[in-house]
């Protein structure tokens, strides 16, 4: 698809014409404050400083000491991943338009094939939908449904041409999406060569569905039986395998959707012995909990449904702040992926049926500041990197997307501390008619949004095109996960053993249909030596003389050479 | 007046008997965990031991009376045996221990939970009393104690003598590895019986009683590996844990495509085994990886001894014992660790009890001596007879730091993960490791290991280092107060412990057949010099006096109080419960038929539910739908599009704005 053209045409002429000055901000990057102004041209940041000297006739944004912020980067939405062959409510229109009035300049999307499809069409399918209706940049994971031979050349493509460079694979939803252990291991060998970073939806899926039947058959069928189906030891178990794999590896990880307080911890202490590994909580779960699961109000209880589960621990959300200030844990995405109530309702009589998926896009950044900066937890600068820095660095955006600097998109937030809303599903951009985070109050929001140099939200008001998102490609090895996985090294050399070798009773003594052999295929067995002292007779099966041990000495064939070095045979 | 007694005796014999399995009234228990204080530990210990019970008073009443005619209460005894032991070689076995009466004088009797000077007297194969001055019959033969330790035997939790590797029986057998056990102070095996797949779980049972009953000189009981779990195992199961006294069944999650389980069979299998009240042990590795790392390692042309450390590294153990915890937790069973060789997994399964979650940690003799270090021996015999899965951990602090938590409870049972093989057997993978059989020697260093290593460092007291030996694996398994305890009533298993004396192993001079000795050259404080094994004294001054086939099967009972007191008030527990609400009748999204998506699989996430997925029929919608991607797809529907309006108008449930 020729997907470059079409950004071409759509996006750089009207972007021409804006010629922007932001004065008397102080500009906020992930590493430093300083008051500045910022001058942009063309959707970029041409200079920073003070007493710039620009062309006249430019439009001048009075920041009033307000902070100006690299715009949010949202990296995980799915705002096109069907559910039974419904769409989710919100589409790269809504979605986008929401994630605008939040702060939010770009988004990363999900792309969620079904088993048996092709990611490049799946792939090619987003990309168009999105060149159609989005109002912000974005850019695309792929998650890969199921592992075979096919899906690599796919996968190939994709990095190399496309310019994806993350992709997500499932520990849950067994027989659907779920992969072994085998196959992640496979999959994180090559996508590791292919230097991408692999996303990983965490949890134990066996453990689930047994669960669930358990569950389902005690006649629990509401919503409440979605967080008792996969309790915070299954996500903390998955993670804790996760990032086994990806330590075996030796491939970065990230997971998506940390949503409890156990699983969390394993990322930071996995953090502190030195693995790749990458956590991102979403806003659901650092804004709410899970009690709301237990409502009486079954349209509430289902709106909250989202795998992993938001854990009924009302300490949560605190506790992933903490790790978020602290930077055990590294980006805050939304997850958002809203369905309508009578969409929810398919799973009414089987909560297992409940489509996934909690709004956030608009309050991601909100939540964030009122939870971790205005509590003292996190400085401004902690606040940049989480909402969009790190995002950047970790999916090779950087420093086009995440900082304001010259030559950086012109995706730039000024951002009130002190603004106060209320959040209420009548008033947001979103299209779903419910909001779980519906009736809290949020401190710090965005006052006005510039998007590729064009001022896209003001006073509360949008002002957007659709599809003038252009896709942003991402390149392979960005430099923050990969830079640390080098080879390691192995191996000793010895003589080769030339002592006797016990001779080995042809197998087949029990019935295995698998192949019996721990090695695999790849490695050839040597034939055994033939031991011409041995008759070709022998008995199959338990022998009457099994239990009578056979001292090695019966059998050992003394070299040719004399005794070798090597075996110190008593 | 004959028969009389005899009935008497009987009842009493059987009752005393049945005591000492686990759910009576009488014997210790333990109320708030294992470390915690024994109700009772600090009554009656020394002197008035005889009226510990009012049964014992009776019972040595009888006993008394009957020494005149001892053919007679030989006789009664070992009906009452047979009855609970239900192991017809018990009785021919009991016969051999008649004769032997001993006291064993002047030293130290050291228990889990206290030390304190008493004599012992042993009659046929049973402690009958304990305390100073004791009133013994003439003729007894004197073991003299002064200045050393008098202690339950040792307690091996994980052997395997008999379980073939690749087609080969490892070279020290149930009679040569209980040899070795005896020499060491071990005077019981828990022996597993590796049940290949596709066998039955009752055969290879019986197969193996028949062969350790034959041939061991130790009391032996079994565990059994399960290497293909399926329902149908259910019948076998059961009559294994009511009948024949097997209650700890082991899982493999590693071999994979041979042994391995899957997560589902795990839960499945451990959520049977806490119904029938077993203990459910892993082998915890994570045999997937393995697998992957050892095709990688080969094809870099690693075939040594080094490439099985390499491709079992200790995150995969740590991984998999950690999964382990979180399904055991989950179907509320609990589980025993077998071979805990790394700190991660040890940390892990100690993080695991501060959260209160049931499972045990058993390090074994070769992690808590040794160093995976010699895995990169320029002799290839060395460091093949180290390979063992999971391996010896390459980092040299691992045997101390494994010390420290077996000292503080972390970890509860030493055991020694015996299973040798000649280096001829270890040759069959001289081109390639993964065929190396696995297993190393330790079955008879255990104890002098744990002393020298925990107690001579000042990391362990003596009852603690009683404790992780013998007493702990003796309730973890239900064979408590029988093992595991110097009491009136137990079995005379004593071991006198000489914590002074040193030994140097060696390969020349220890009991086992297999040539290479892993521990060759090091030196342990603390030496077994007296062990008794049945009332028998079957080593003394270095030399062994075992006879073949001496050793009894100990059946054990299901529902140990250790581990399932808890584990029952946890099932106890009010269930989850779900939320009453109405019902929800507002609109329900139409399905579309699912031909939009190729895959066979259901898309469906959780088990299918047929019935919810026929929605309401949406008379509004034609019956022509299209299949495939649709051009205007990427329209998003607005649900007002598609929300029917109940017939009842809106309802309370739904807030549509």
């Amino acid at each position: 698809m020729s997907g470059t053209g079409y950004h071409s045409r759509n996006s750089i002429p009207h972007l021409t014409s804006e010629r922007l000055l932001i004065k008397g901000g102080r500009v906020v990057n992930d590493d430093q404050s300083v008051y500045a102004d910022v001058y942009i041209e063309d959707g970029l940041i041409k200079q920073v400083g003070e007493n710039l000297v620009v062309p006249g006739g430019v439009k001048v944004i009075e920041a009033n000491g307000l902070m100006v912020i690299p715009g949010g980067i949202d990296v995980n939405t799915c705002l096109m991943k069907p559910y039974l062959g419904t769409q989710p409510l919100d589409d790269f229109l809504q979605g986008t338009k929401a994630a605008l009035a939040g702060g939010t300049t770009m988004i990363i999307d999900h792309v969620t094939p079904e088993p048996g499809d092709s990611l490049l069409e799946a792939f090619e399918f987003w990309q168009e939908a999105a060149d159609k209706k989005a109002c912000c940049d974005y850019s695309l994971h792929v998650d890969i449904p199921q592992w075979n031979e096919t899906v690599k050349d796919e996968l190939e493509l994709l990095v190399h041409d496309k310019g994806i460079n993350s992709f997500q694979v499932y520990m849950a939803y067994k027989d659907v999406y779920q992969m072994s252990d085998s196959q992640l291991y496979e999959a994180f060998s090559f996508l590791k060569q292919l230097g991408a970073v692999v996303l990983v939806h965490a949890e134990n899926g066996d453990l689930i569905a047994q669960e669930q039947r358990k569950i389902l058959g005690m006649g629990i069928t509401g919503p409440e039986g979605h967080p008792l189906s996969r309790p915070e030891e299954l996500e903390a178990e998955a993670v804790f395998r996760a990032i086994t794999l990806g330590n075996r590896v030796n491939c970065p990880v990230y997971i998506t959707k940390v949503m409890s307080k156990s699983a969390a911890d394993t990322v930071a202490q996995a953090r502190r012995k030195g693995s790749v590994v990458f956590g991102e909580p979403i806003t659901a779960c650092l804004a709410t909990d899970g009690s709301h699961y237990w409502s009486k109000n079954w349209a509430k209880a289902a709106a909250h449904v989202t795998s992993p589960p938001l854990s009924p621990d009302p300490t949560t959300p605190d506790h992933l702040h903490t790790l978020l200030a602290c930077g055990d844990l590294q980006v805050v995405g939304s997850a958002h992926c809203t369905y309508s109530t009578s969409q929810k309702a398919i799973g009414k009589e089987d909560f297992t049926l409940i489509p996934e998926g909690t709004n956030g896009i608009e309050e991601r950044m909100g939540f964030v500041w009122d939870k971790a900066v205005a509590m003292g937890k996190m400085d401004e600068n902690q606040f940049v990197a989480v909402t969009s820095t790190n995002a950047a660095k970790i999916f090779n955006l950087y420093p086009r997307k995440g900082r304001i600097a010259v030559g950086s998109d012109a995706d730039v937030v000024i951002w009130d501390p002190d603004s106060v809303k209320t959040i209420t599903g009548k008033l947001q951009q979103s299209a779903a008619e419910f909001n779980i985070f519906e009736g809290m109050e949020c401190r710090g929001g965005p006052a006005l949004v510039l998007s590729q140099g064009r001022v896209v939200y003001e006073d509360g008001k949008l002002q957007v095109q659709q599809g003038t998102g252009r896709f942003i490609p991402r390149k392979h090895f960005p430099d923050l996960p990969y830079q640390r996985v080098k080879f390691r090294n192995q191996g000793v050399t010895r003589g080769m053993y030339d002592g006797p070798v016990h001779d080995v009773v042809p197998t087949p003594k029990y019935i295995t249909p698998s192949p019996s052999a721990k090695s695999s295929p790849t490695s050839h067995q040597p034939p055994p030596i033939r031991n011409l002292h041995q008759s070709n007779f022998s008995l199959s099966g338990a022998q009457m003389d099994d239990n009578i041990p056979r001292r090695s000495g019966h059998r050992i064939v003394a070299p040719p050479g004399g005794r070798s070095n090597i075996t110190s045979l008593g | 007046m004959m028969s009389d007694r005899r009935s008497s005796q009987d009842d009493d014999c059987s009752s005393l008997l049945s005591r000492l399995g686990s759910d009576s009234p009488r014997p210790r228990m333990k109320y708030g965990g294992m470390f915690c204080s024994v109700e009772g530990a600090f009554e009656n210990k020394t002197l008035n031991f005889e009226s510990f019970s009012p049964q014992t008073q009776r019972r040595r009443a009888a006993r008394t009376r009957s020494d005149g005619n001892d053919g007679g209460a030989a006789g009664g005894r070992g009906e009452g045996q047979t009855m609970v032991f239900s192991s017809g070689h018990a009785r021919e076995n009991f016969g051999k221990r008649e004769g032997d009466r001993l006291i064993i004088k002047g030293g130290k009797v050291v228990n889990d939970d206290q030390s304190f000077y008493a004599d012992v007297y042993v009659e046929d194969g049973i402690i009958k009393q304990i305390g100073e001055n004791l009133i013994v019959p003439s003729g007894v033969k004197t073991v003299d104690a002064y200045g050393q330790l008098v202690i339950p035997g040792g307690v091996d939790a994980n052997t395997s003598l008999l379980a073939p590797q690749k087609g080969m029986n490892p070279t020290d057998d149930f009679y040569n590895g209980t040899r070795a056990a005896l020499s060491g102070g071990t005077t019981t095996i828990i022996d597993h019986v590796l049940v290949e797949p596709g066998t039955s779980l009752l055969t290879a049972f019986d197969q193996w009683k028949e062969t350790a009953e034959q041939r061991a000189c130790c009391d032996f009981s079994l565990h059994l590996d399960i290497t293909r779990w399926h329902d149908g195992l259910y019948e076998e199961l059961e009559s294994l844990i009511k009948d024949k006294g097997v209650n700890s069944f082991l899982f493999f999650m590693a071999y994979k495509d041979k042994y391995q389980s899957s997560d589902s069979q795990l839960y499945e299998a451990f959520g049977i085994l806490r119904d029938l009240g077993a203990i459910a042990q892993v082998h915890a590795e994570n045999g997937d990886i393995i697998d992957e790392e050892q095709k990688k390692l080969l094809c870099l042309g690693i075939t040594g001894p080094e490439g099985h450390v390499l491709s079992h590294p200790e995150e995969v153990e740590t991984e998999a014992v950690y999964r382990a915890i979180t399904i055991a937790k989950q179907a509320n069973c609990p589980l025993y660790v077998t071979k805990v060789m790394s700190k991660s997994a040890a940390d892990v399964i100690a993080k695991a009890r501060k959260k209160g979650i049931v499972v045990y940690g058993e390090p074994i003799t070769a992690s808590l001596a040794t160093d995976g270090s010699h895995y990169w021996s320029k002799d290839w015999a060395t460091a093949a007879a180290f390979v063992m899965s999971p391996p010896l951990n390459p980092d040299p602090s691992t045997p101390q730091y494994l010390i420290s938590l077996l000292a503080c409870g972390d970890l509860q049972v030493t055991s020694s993960a015996q299973a040798s093989f000649s280096t001829a057997q270890k040759a069959v993978g001289k081109d390639d490791f993964t065929l190396i059989p696995e297993g190393t020697n330790g079955i008879e260093e255990r104890m002098s290991v744990v002393w020298d290593r925990a107690v001579s460092t000042g990391k362990m007291d003596e009852n603690e280092f009683v404790a992780v030996t013998s007493t702990n694996a003796a309730k973890l398994f239900n064979i408590y107060p029988r093992k595991g305890r110097i009491a009136v009533g137990s079995d005379a298993d004593i071991v006198v412990w000489n914590p002074k004396e040193t030994r140097t192993v060696s390969a020349e001079t220890h009991n086992l057949t297999v040539e290479v000795n892993i521990f060759e050259g090091l030196e342990f404080r603390g030496v077994a010099t007296v062990v008794i094994c049945g009332g028998r004294v079957v080593f003394e001054d270095g030399k062994l006096n075992a006879n073949e086939g001496t050793g009894r099967f100990v059946a054990r009972k299901s529902f140990p109080d250790t581990v399932y007191k808890r584990i029952r008030a946890r099932s106890k527990m009010a269930e989850a419960r779900g939320v009453p609400r109405g019902n929800y009748d507002g609109p329900v999204h139409d399905v579309i038929g699912m031909t939009n998506s190729v895959p066979p699989t259901p898309t469906t996430r959780g088990p299918s539910c047929p019935k919810s997925l026929i929605a309401p029929r949406n008379l509004h919608r034609s019956g022509f739908t299209l299949s495939g991607a649709q051009v205007d797809d990427h329209i998003p529907r607005r649900s007002t599009q598609r929300i029917v309006a109940p017939p009842g108008g809106k309802s309370n449930i739904t807030s549509l704005s």
